[in-house]
């Protein structure tokens, strides 16, 4: 039926424009908490300075999140009305933790944004953003636990179609979790990171020489590069999941066609007349070492499922796009760190500077990209093995005008948040803003 | 009391909760807009920004907590009100989302333009309407229920006498409470024009306010027999309300205790939309859903009622302090503190 197409679309949209910015307010506070913390540590103004000029952006881009969150929250029921009347007995309980999360953040970030000068006592002022970077990270932990659930769903029996005996807790806690509730934040962080590391070597470029934009590239490429290789670690935790759980999610993103031992995994390639992979590189016995940690173990291949429970197999390109940008931001950090450390003078060269700044925009390509994967890997359910996609949209005709109507939203949103943002720190670069504020005392 | 019983309760007093602080948003926008389009604007739009300005993202999040509260303690209710709510309800998610981040972005990001100010005025009145809709569609009659699954009359919606006395009654009184609000907050700033000017608008808009709410029991003798007579059953409650009513208007008009005057509007509007839901009881959609049918598991439920109070003993200080920072700082208020 069409308003199952369209709800799926219009689902789509709202989540990829959303999750630019939830993650964006997900991983900055951190960063803001740790320059404010190195700035009152080695009583440094620059890095005082650093978390206030972050925390101007990041309230721009805290504003969209806000308002495309509540977004995603109505449209879950406006859109997927029988998912939610069925699924909301079992995993009603992390919604609402989530709320409570957002709640918290949207208090604190409120009092932190208006008190900067209310304090003698700059620590006490960086209290305050302690709630605010819990409260975002919970609600990511609660919002992907809900997320987990659809993809494994438990803690409760089914009757006539109904779910009775819910125990919300064995619901939260379902298998996988641990690992998706860990990649979410890990590459959060990561991304936040490499965004600020962006426009810092973006600045560097443009002629401003200062030291400022020197401190703030190390500590973001430090702290990204510890994310990036955490968010490896547990995208191989990943793979162990789903080949114990959602083996065919697995063999579909790798193109395991037949279920073998020593199993090879299979990098690239183009998938032509349905199975035959084509400018491929195989690695021999990795994908049974990425499945169960054994070079000679056995990988289910798709010919074990069902046609109609196999997800649509171009999840394999979009599981190399985020792979690859996986490694290549963890090595551009890494040679960044090696190269200022040993004073090389090539990491300030132009050609570097040009590749640090692509690692922001990349990372979020990558974000995108694991969603889309993970989203896309559960087809054809909306809560694996118990509620079919089909099943769950809304039986409204309208769905198709509210995706043109959002389409324009966030078309305006985008705009002008990006408008907004250039200008802010266009009219105001660290120069000027360093020089007003020694004038000032 | 059984657990849907204080799931409704909570849910019922959080929406009001949002309707009192999405009101004096909704209104002081329009102010703020109105106040442009007459050339008053210095009168008054310090006061409306200082106050608006640490609150707004508060305000977004107890619509959100409602949404999500109902769906989590009544899951039908998603099946229901979001099978027929999808295109006022998107509607209502567009202008809330302009609004909301216009306001950041003029605010935070110095996107000075009076288009935006008009935008973000005009478009706070027209939210209320969109979500009032809801309410009037709780009522029963707006529905059918066929094989093909439930869709929305909106002939019928249209036509109706009752919903525009609702989308009237959430106008008006949006702009009431508002004003009473802001007359209490300018005087606490020692802003004395402003403050004459708010007192002005309370008073302009008191009476509107209270003869819609009138109007809306007798609309619903004809359209919902049932629900007007579990109204009279509670009649002293409303005249309660009418009496608190009385008293705010006395001490706006008397110029006087502009605090308690609001504490009063507060008292009438929280008896009057208790009376109204108690009223309402047991349906969550006349006639096709009550609290009972909706309620989800008890495991659930008792599962959020423990989150619900474990959250309250954070968000009761944190708000707290939210107030006392900002609301309740005579030197903030008047704006010798930032």
């Amino acid at each position: 039926m069409d308003s199952v197409f369209y709800s799926r679309v219009l689902t789509e949209l709202t989540l990829t424009f959303h999750i630019i910015y939830a993650t964006i307010g997900v991983g900055i506070p951190l960063f803001i908490f740790m320059a404010q913390w190195m700035g009152i540590k080695k009583q440094d103004e620059h890095y005082i300075l650093m978390a206030r000029r972050w925390t101007r952006g990041y309230i721009i881009t805290v504003a969209v999140g806000v308002v495309t969150g509540t977004a995603i929250g109505l449209q879950l029921n406006l859109l997927w009305p029988t998912f939610m009347q069925l699924a909301g007995k079992a995993i009603a309980l992390p919604l609402f933790m989530e709320t409570f999360a957002f709640f918290f953040e949207a208090i604190f970030l409120g009092i932190y944004l208006y008190t900067w000068d209310r304090f003698k006592d700059q620590k006490k002022h960086m209290l305050l953003l302690i709630p605010v970077a819990i409260g975002a990270s919970c609600s990511a932990v609660f919002i992907t636990m809900v997320n987990s659930f659809m993809n494994a769903p438990q803690g409760f029996e089914m009757m006539n179609g109904e779910f009775i005996n819910v125990q919300p807790l064995v619901a939260m806690f379902n298998p996988a979790m641990p690992t998706k509730v860990a990649h979410v934040l890990a590459t959060a962080y990561m991304t936040a990171a490499f965004i600020l590391a962006s426009i810092g070597a973006y600045r560097i470029i443009k002629g401003s020489n200062h030291i400022y934009h020197k401190k703030a590239l190390l500590l973001t490429i430090k702290v990204g590069l510890v994310f990036a290789i955490a968010s490896a670690i547990i995208g191989d935790f990943s793979g162990k999941y789903l080949a114990a759980y959602q083996p065919e999610k697995l063999a579909a993103m790798e193109w395991h066609f037949e279920t073998e031992e020593e199993a090879s995994l299979t990098l690239f390639g183009v998938l032509t007349n349905g199975d035959e992979i084509k400018y491929s590189i195989e690695i021999p016995y990795a994908l049974s070492i990425l499945a169960h940690g054994n070079p000679t173990s056995k990988v289910l291949g798709l010919d074990q499922f069902p046609k109609e429970d196999v997800p649509p197999l171009y999840i394999h390109y979009l599981f190399n796009i985020m792979v690859m940008i996986g490694m290549f931001v963890a090595l551009v950090a890494l040679i960044y760190i090696v190269g200022n450390w040993l004073r090389k003078k090539f990491v300030y060269k132009k050609f570097f500077l040009w590749t640090l700044v692509t690692t922001g925009p990349l990372c979020m390509l990558a974000i995108e990209a694991g969603w889309w994967l993970a989203e896309v890997g559960r087809q054809p359910w909306v809560l694996r093995g118990i509620l079919r996609t089909e099943d769950a949209a809304t039986t409204s005709n309208d769905v198709d005008i509210m995706l043109y109507l959002f389409i324009g939203l966030y078309l305006l949103l985008g705009i002008a948040s990006v408008i907004v943002l250039i200008r802010m720190f266009k009219a105001n670069p660290i120069e000027r803003e360093l020089r007003d504020r020694e004038g000032g005392e | 009391m059984s657990y849907e019983l204080i799931g409704i309760s909570v849910l019922w007093l959080f929406l009001f909760g949002y309707i009192i602080i999405a009101s004096i948003d909704f209104g002081a926008g329009f102010f703020n807009a109105y106040s442009l389009l007459t050339r008053k604007n210095h009168i008054i739009s310090n006061i409306i920004q200082r106050y608006l300005s640490p609150v707004w993202e508060v305000t977004n999040v107890f619509l959100v907590f409602f949404f999500v509260g109902i769906v989590g303690f009544f899951p039908s209710t998603a099946y229901y009100y979001g099978t027929v709510l999808l295109v006022p309800a998107s509607l209502g998610i567009i202008l809330l989302a302009i609004r909301g981040s216009y306001y950041a972005f003029t605010t935070y990001g110095k996107l000075k333009s009076h288009f935006w100010t008009y935008l973000y005025g005009f478009s706070g009145l027209l939210i209320p309407a969109s979500l009032s809709i809801v309410l009037t569609i709780s009522e029963g009659g707006f529905i059918d229920n066929t094989s093909a699954g439930l869709s929305l009359d909106y002939v019928a919606l249209f036509f109706s006498p009752l919903t525009w006395s609702i989308v009237t009654l959430s106008l008006t009184s949006v702009l009431y409470i508002s004003a009473v609000f802001l007359t209490w907050y300018a005087n606490e700033a020692k802003d004395e024009q402003a403050t004459a000017l708010l007192r002005k608008y309370a008073l302009i808009w008191a009476f509107p306010a209270i003869i819609t709410a009138g109007g809306i029991i007798v609309e619903l003798r004809v359209h919902n027999e049932l629900h007007f007579q579990n109204m009279l059953n509670v009649w002293w409650m409303f005249l309660l309300s009418g009496i608190l009513f009385a008293a705010t208007v006395y001490l706006i008009w008397k110029k006087r205790n502009y605090g308690v005057a609001f504490l009063l509007l507060i008292g009438q509007f929280l008896i009057a939309f208790f009376a109204y839901g108690i009223s309402h009881y047991p349906y969550l959609l006349y006639p096709y859903l009550t609290i009972a049918e909706g309620f989800t598991n008890e495991g659930m439920a008792i599962a959020l009622i423990i989150a619900f109070i474990a959250g309250f003993c954070l968000l009761l200080p944190s708000l707290y302090l939210l107030l006392r920072l900002f609301l309740f700082n005579k030197n903030y208020v008047q704006g010798k503190i930032k």
